[in-house]
């Protein structure tokens, strides 16, 4: 119990200091290294949990999908951060003064709240059947709908993407799928009659 | 010393809270704007987590990953916005995207 507490002092303590880091970095390359290493101690805390499969794919998702998006944005844009920083510390007392007044308030909720006795559990997850076992029990079988609904979305965003970000260069010699099954005896070859002695043209 | 319910929604909170305050600090900068508001949906994704373990439901994580599907699909649409905004003015600074002048 007592190395179950360290470990989430120490997981919690780098993912609350590690995002601070995210926020106040200078420059957008070390946000998005914090960003990851928030992510990773983050995946630390649901292990502690008891959601290994999340863990997993908090850390496949996010470090190996989303941070590297991130970091390709951040290095392709020629922009100059410095000038984007300009009224950070004008931004402070304000963002500061917001950031007291909610986190005051999510700590007294928190504090002040009770699971009512009259709330029935759920059946405790049985211990002979593994986190992502039970999590496919489910997903696959009352949630589907969510799951194939999660799936469009995906979808969806994969063809956005794509569509927001392609462009079409007029200099850029493309492939003519028409042209070339169109293509027959007619258009391609051409039969010449060459005289002996004399070259072609 | 044991660990309970209340410490993970505390932690929850205060990744929370620091996403907010990312947001007014970096009034300016649009991609750590994106970056706060992962920071927030991972706090919204402890909380789930959290009250599944401690609730003994495991439907918390069912939404839990499904959040998570969310969040990617937007950082990705949110990026593509920003690489094509920056093709077409050369600049991602917020007050410079004022095209609909609302």
């Amino acid at each position: 119990m007592i190395i179950q507490a360290i470990f989430f002092y120490l997981f919690a303590g780098i993912c609350v200091a590690s995002a601070l880091m995210v926020v106040t970095s200078r420059n957008p390359v070390h946000s998005v290294l914090f960003l990851i290493l928030a992510f990773v101690n983050a995946a630390g805390l649901f292990v502690l949990l008891g959601a290994e499969f999340l863990a997993m794919i908090l850390i496949v998702v996010y470090v190996g999908a989303v941070a590297v998006l991130f970091l390709f944005v951040v290095m392709m844009l020629d922009v100059d951060f410095a000038e984007l920083r300009e009224g950070f510390l004008s931004y402070l007392p304000i963002g500061a003064l917001v950031g007291a007044v909610l986190l005051a308030e999510l700590l007294v909720v928190v504090g002040g709240w009770a699971i009512g006795p009259q709330v029935a559990k759920a059946a405790a997850a049985t211990p002979d059947i593994s986190n992502t076992q039970a999590l496919g029990l489910v997903l696959y079988t009352r949630y589907v709908y969510y799951f194939e609904a999660s799936g469009i979305i995906l979808l969806v965003a994969m063809i956005g993407a794509i569509v927001l970000t392609l462009q079409h260069k007029p200099q850029v010699k493309r492939q003519n799928i028409a042209a070339q099954v169109a293509r027959g005896r007619a258009t391609a070859i051409e039969i010449v009659n060459v005289k002996p002695g004399q070259g072609l043209s | 010393m044991t660990v309970g319910l209340g410490h993970y929604l505390s932690v929850a909170a205060i990744l929370f809270t620091l996403g907010i305050f990312g947001i007014f600090l970096n009034r300016k900068n649009v991609i750590v704007i994106l970056m706060s508001i992962e920071l927030i949906l991972l706090a919204v994704n402890i909380n789930l987590v959290a009250f599944s373990t401690f609730m003994g439901d495991i439907v918390g994580q069912v939404y839990a990953l499904i959040v998570l599907t969310v969040a990617a699909a937007e950082a990705a649409i949110g990026l593509a916005i920003l690489v094509a905004y920056f093709r077409n003015r050369g600049s991602i600074a917020v007050e410079d995207i004022d095209l609909l002048k609302g």
